[in-house]
């Protein structure tokens, strides 16, 4: 099991984000986190990745406490696609994809074969091989989004965080980026963490989901067991019908103004 | 803010970005030329076989080679004109890597070496030293009261916009503002109460290398020469933080330790080149700015090659200033009047050059 959390609280200065969570994240699993702005979502994502430390409680990755793995042994288990980034340099979107293998390159070594091999997979995975030599600074918010993306896949690490990571693609590449996300969670067994906006997208492609209301766990399950006009109405304050739907094999969400 | 340069096509891209080596060999050639050259240039003209001559046999210590040579002229070469042309090259080289610096973590292509108020910082210092004449340390006194007073700025400056989280860019930037402002009043009202002394402190804040000794040139190259090692050795970190701190801590770099090592270095860089020589502007914008175009922004490209270009630009500045003009004007004063015009010509003609999309 990749995460356990254990009574986690976090604050900014006197207001508590994370309030008290616990839970246990199994490898091989595609998990959404699910949640209105401000309910704590990036931030139990900043705990995961350790790139904030919680102020009681203790998170468990592999059965060691998350905080006493260096960052650089975690830069080769868990690669982050953040939700908000503006690169001011114009790096060619090649560069920034290497980018993703520096944790396997020695710091003063060049790239290795294998490092170009794999940056170009990824590249042609993610549908950005055609603009492999344009600036970084040049792309569209949607291009420079498929850019880090793949940057994350290059990293080949068993966990992927997405935070929010499908917010400015159009629909059809937020379809082939969640399938490439898909196929490393049922092939590779890694595991996938997904902060989504979109929750039919999230019922498309998550085993479960986890709920967030006010820093704290409102629900959290698999998806057939937890999404339900209740949990939705508890967390949201909308009213919603769910459906089993059979174009998409899966549970829908539609709403009622 | 994000006013970066427009760049050149993909096609000269991969021509040229590559190259790497062979900018960096050009460009110490191209410094190695520049420093025998302008040592035979001044008021005693001295051909450049025998400036060669002379240093090789400084160096080799085969006093026969000279034989011949006007006897005055290792001296003016050794004495008088190396150690003031080794400290421009050295300080041009120092101003530029910091830039390099401050432009990559404050993730801002407009940041230079100042933006902290080291410039501020030494020059309240260096007139404070001038202003009360304190000479306890002889001709040290003020460039050791400039480090001290730039050194004391960029660490309260930390202070004043560190928080839990580490530092953030905005803060700092902020942060400097508002101590170099106050630092400026300071200085104004020292010159205000320095009376006949204000010619000096007016000088010596307008920046100079005349009458630089072999002294000089140990201790700017000490300086220089940690600074390039620290830097070199993050540079492939600074590259990380281009992409935010987050990226950056999830692909293994320690964004806090790192912020707070490279800042410090290349202040400190800053910091002795200031006592050095006095407020020498745009080397630190200019340098990293055009070099980005030549290396793009890799930081373990961008470094070497400005630290070269930097030594390069102050030393035929200095050159100008010290033996083609009639009378020799402040070095700063010189650097802000060919590179301000400068920047803004490029400037406009890239950002026009955007907008219309050609």
């Amino acid at each position: 099991m990749p995460f356990s959390l254990n009574h986690i609280s976090f604050s900014y200065t006197d207001r508590k984000v994370i309030d008290d969570i616990s839970i246990v994240m199994a490898a091989g699993n595609f998990y959404g986190i699910i949640g209105p702005n401000g309910s704590g979502k990036s931030t139990l994502l900043d705990l995961l990745s350790k790139h904030q430390l919680p102020a009681s409680g203790r998170i468990l990755y592999n059965g060691k406490t998350l905080a006493t793995y260096s960052k650089k042994e975690l830069s080769k288990e868990i690669a982050l696609v953040p939700q908000n980034f503006y690169i001011n340099f114009p790096f060619t979107v090649k560069e920034i994809v290497m980018m993703g293998r520096y944790p396997h390159i020695p710091r003063f070594a060049a790239p290795s074969s294998e490092d170009v091999k794999a940056v170009r997979e990824v590249m042609e995975k993610a549908e950005i091989s055609e603009f492999a030599d344009r600036y970084i600074t040049e792309l569209s918010g949607g291009e420079r989004q498929r850019v880090v993306f793949a940057r994350a896949l290059a990293q080949t690490a068993p966990v992927l965080i997405l935070d929010e990571a499908t917010s400015n693609l159009d629909i059809n590449f937020s379809i082939s980026l969640l399938n490439i996300a898909e196929q490393t969670v049922k092939k590779g067994k890694n595991t996938v963490i997904a902060v989504m906006q979109d929750i039919n997208l999230a019922a498309v492609y998550c085993d479960y989901l986890i709920f967030m209301s006010h820093g704290q766990i409102a629900a959290h399950g698999s998806t057939q067991s937890v999404l339900n006009p209740e949990i939705i109405h508890a967390v949201f304050n909308v009213d919603a019908k769910v459906y089993q739907e059979s174009y998409s094999q899966s549970l829908q969400v539609v709403f009622r103004k | 803010m994000s006013a970066y340069l427009r760049h050149p096509p993909p096609s000269f891209r991969s021509r040229f970005r590559h190259s790497t080596t062979l900018h960096i060999f050009l460009l110490g050639l191209g410094l190695t030329a520049v420093i025998i050259i302008s040592s035979g240039m001044g008021y005693l003209k001295i051909p450049v076989v025998a400036v060669i001559k002379i240093i090789f046999t400084r160096i080799s210590g085969q006093l026969d080679i000279i034989e011949g040579i006007d006897s005055i002229f290792p001296v003016v070469v050794i004495d008088v004109r190396l150690p003031r042309i080794l400290s421009a090259a050295i300080v041009g080289g120092g101003l530029a890597i910091s830039g390099v610096v401050f432009q990559g973590i404050l993730l801002n292509p407009l940041a230079d070496p100042y933006t902290l108020g080291v410039s501020a910082g030494a020059a309240f210092g260096a007139s404070l030293a001038l202003l009360f004449n304190i000479v306890f340390l002889g001709t040290y006194s003020v460039p050791m009261f400039a480090f001290v007073g730039a050194a004391g700025t960029l660490f309260f400056v930390i202070y004043l916009s560190s928080s839990s989280g580490g530092v953030s860019s905005n803060n700092l930037i902020l942060s400097g503002i508002i101590v170099a402002a106050i630092l400026s009043a300071g200085i104004s009202f020292l010159k205000y109460i320095a009376d006949e002394q204000v010619a000096v402190i007016i000088f010596w804040l307008m920046g100079s290398f005349a009458s630089k000794t072999w002294m000089d040139v140990a201790l700017t190259m000490i300086f220089v020469s940690c600074g390039l090692g620290v830097v070199i050795f993050f540079a492939r970190d600074l590259n990380l933080m281009s992409l935010g701190k987050r990226t950056a801590s999830s692909l293994g770099v320690d964004t806090k330790r790192v912020t707070i090592i490279l800042l410090v270095t290349a202040s400190l860089v800053a910091a002795i080149c200031v006592s050095v020589s006095g407020i020498i502007g745009f080397v630190g914008l200019l340098v990293p700015h055009m070099m980005r175009l030549l290396t793009g922004p890799d930081n373990r490209r961008l470094v070497p090659v400005s630290l070269f270009a930097g030594a390069i630009l102050l030393l035929i500045a200095d050159t100008i200033t010290r033996a083609v003009l009639p009378s020799e004007i402040p070095i700063g004063v010189l650097t802000a009047l060919i590179g301000g015009p400068f920047f803004c010509y490029v400037f406009r003609k890239q950002h026009t050059a955007k907008k219309t999309g050609t």
